[in-house]
């Protein structure tokens, strides 16, 4: 499609949403994936027999069976003879695998298809996968740099405070703010008030960043059902939320800003830096394919891998001009009851990641936003929510949803 | 220019040996661009489909973009002294190739003193002290 042209996307419907919490519980990846998929499938009012397409979000920390998530859960679901696939594409892996099942309902090529992710994630850094792997860059980058994952966020966070002069305070009230956010929601990690003296009291990791400026890794699992419109409504769903759009674009050449793994950025000698960077192209994307724009969110499920970051997404989706997020932030626009609330769920700052499962735990929260379900933190009137973040090696992930 | 026989991957050389030593990126022989590490196969820019491409020593100075100060030991293969000690990397911005490159800053510096916008140069030194494998890295240039 040409920027700028007319584009006519269908839609379609999210019948049923389910999470298995998310915590450090050290049991299978499928055990949670498995939890999620049936309380999805209870939400939706089908039964697993009814699935005619199984997509699945791969975790790269489980063997095998993490590489083939999607017939991992049809197996502990029961094997019914629906079709499969995997995605991955780190942290855009749940919203890849939702893409593939959208597109293939829109396709006309199934009317029922569920999606989802699980992981059991190691404790500490996240770390590259084993053996002596000289050709891959996410191996490289810990042997010759030691760059690990918070080290990008802070090479981004410290941009931040050059630019616009913004401090770890700042910072720190992103991670108050989710910390409220969290209290009440059931599927939250960590459900605890924190203070900006507390924040700034915890050890560096990685300076500027301090270890509650950061998130943690989690196990976790989540689900959704997504489903024609025509399926919807036969199943009593009169108005449903539905998907108005998935962005998995990749960034355009050069890349000016150093991401995750790489240990240089494209050369911009030749060709010009693009309009959009990254990240602003990723929302870029969904809005153009929504017909939506910043205006018309109600809330933002944001990815806060680092509470800095959470003020880059702020102004990548067009909240706020460039440098003035942290003004957003403290005049409580981002707050629930603000005009609009960024990352009601409690963000990453309470639930930690679960790599293929985030995406997915992101669309989830919409939904339920959506729906007036989020007891506790629920966005008034909400009707529109996005979804952002992105995975290494240039995978955008966004979700727009719409009731 | 001639390959330092540490450098970290087998079948191709990052950077040069000697007291100047440079990185060793490629520069694309249609449309001129550059890469780092070097590519060996297809141009990285879209509206070239060039599959001649040199490789070419990058300039020895750049301006940091941002830094970061690690004070966790990275998990392996990433290597760390034992006792461990706090380190910087930096993301310098090299002028000519108007392109970011990672590494970590050399030893000794002033890591308290690390600026934004402060030049730096390459220099070759083993990841760690005492190890057996050498890396390029940033030392910051004296004003």
């Amino acid at each position: 499609m040409e920027a700028g042209g007319a584009l006519s996307v269908g839609r379609v419907a999210v019948l049923g949403v389910g999470m298995h919490p998310w915590g450090k519980w050290g049991r299978n990846f499928a055990e949670y994936g498995v939890a999620a998929a049936r309380s999805a499938l209870a939400d939706a009012g089908i039964e697993w027999t009814d699935v005619q397409f199984i997509a699945g979000g791969e975790t790269v920390r489980n063997g095998y069976p993490g590489y083939v998530a999607g017939s991992t859960f049809a197996q502990a679901l029961g094997w019914s003879g629906a079709r499969v696939a995997t995605s991955y594409a780190a942290c855009a892996s749940g919203a890849q695998a939702i893409d593939v099942a959208r597109a293939r309902i829109l396709a006309g090529l199934c009317d029922v298809a569920l999606v989802v992710g699980s992981d059991t994630t190691p404790k500490g850094f996240l770390a590259p996968s084993g053996g002596e792997r000289r050709t891959d860059l996410d191996w490289l980058r810990f042997r010759l740099v030691g760059a690990t994952n918070p080290t990008y966020f802070a090479l981004y966070a410290r941009r931040r405070m050059e630019l616009y002069g913004e401090t770890e305070s700042d910072w720190a009230a992103v991670k108050v703010k989710n910390a409220r956010h969290g209290l009440a929601n059931p599927n939250a990690r960590y459900r605890k008030e924190t203070s900006v003296e507390e924040v700034l009291g915890s050890p560096i990791v990685s300076d500027p960043l301090r270890l509650l400026q950061i998130c943690t890794t989690s196990d976790g699992g989540a689900a959704v059902v997504l489903t024609s419109l025509e399926y919807a409504r036969s199943h009593g769903a009169v108005s449903p939320v539905t998907v108005a759009a998935v962005s998995t674009v990749t960034p355009t050449y050069p890349q000016t800003v150093i991401e995750m793994p790489y240990l240089a950025t494209d050369s911009a000698a030749v060709a010009a830096p693009p309009e959009r960077l990254f990240r602003d192209a990723i929302a870029a994307a969904a809005y153009e394919e929504a017909g939506l724009g910043p205006e018309d969110l109600s809330l933002a499920e944001v990815y806060d891998l680092s509470t800095a970051l959470e003020l880059d997404w702020y102004e990548n989706i067009g909240l706020c001009k460039e440098g003035e997020a942290a003004k957003l932030l403290h005049d409580g626009d981002t707050t629930l009851g603000g005009r609009l609330p960024v990352n009601p769920s409690g963000g990453l700052a309470c639930f930690g990641e679960a790599v293929p499962a985030q995406a997915i735990a992101q669309v989830c929260e919409v939904t339920w936003q959506l729906r007036g379900q989020a007891e506790g933190r629920q966005v008034a009137n909400a009707t529109v929510g996005l979804t952002i973040n992105q995975g290494l090696f240039g995978h955008g992930s966004s979700v727009i949803c719409v009731r | 220019m001639s390959p330092d026989p540490s450098s970290p991957a087998a079948e191709q050389a990052w950077f040069t040996a000697g007291d100047e030593p440079q990185l060793i990126g490629s520069r694309c022989a249609s449309c001129g661009t550059y890469a780092f590490p070097a590519q060996t196969f297809s141009c990285p820019n879209p509206r070239c489909d060039s599959t001649t491409l040199e490789t070419v020593p990058l300039s020895r100075r750049g301006r940091v973009w941002s830094f970061a100060v690690n004070h966790y030991a990275a998990p392996p293969p990433a290597l760390s002294p034992d006792p461990f000690e706090p380190y910087a990397v930096a993301a310098v911005e090299l002028d000519e190739e108007r392109m970011v490159v990672l590494g970590r800053v050399a030893e000794g510096s002033d890591l308290a003193g690390l600026r934004i916008g402060q030049q730096m140069e390459i220099a070759v030194e083993p990841i760690i002290p005492g190890a057996d494998e050498s890396v390029w890295k940033w030392k910051p240039v004296a004003p």
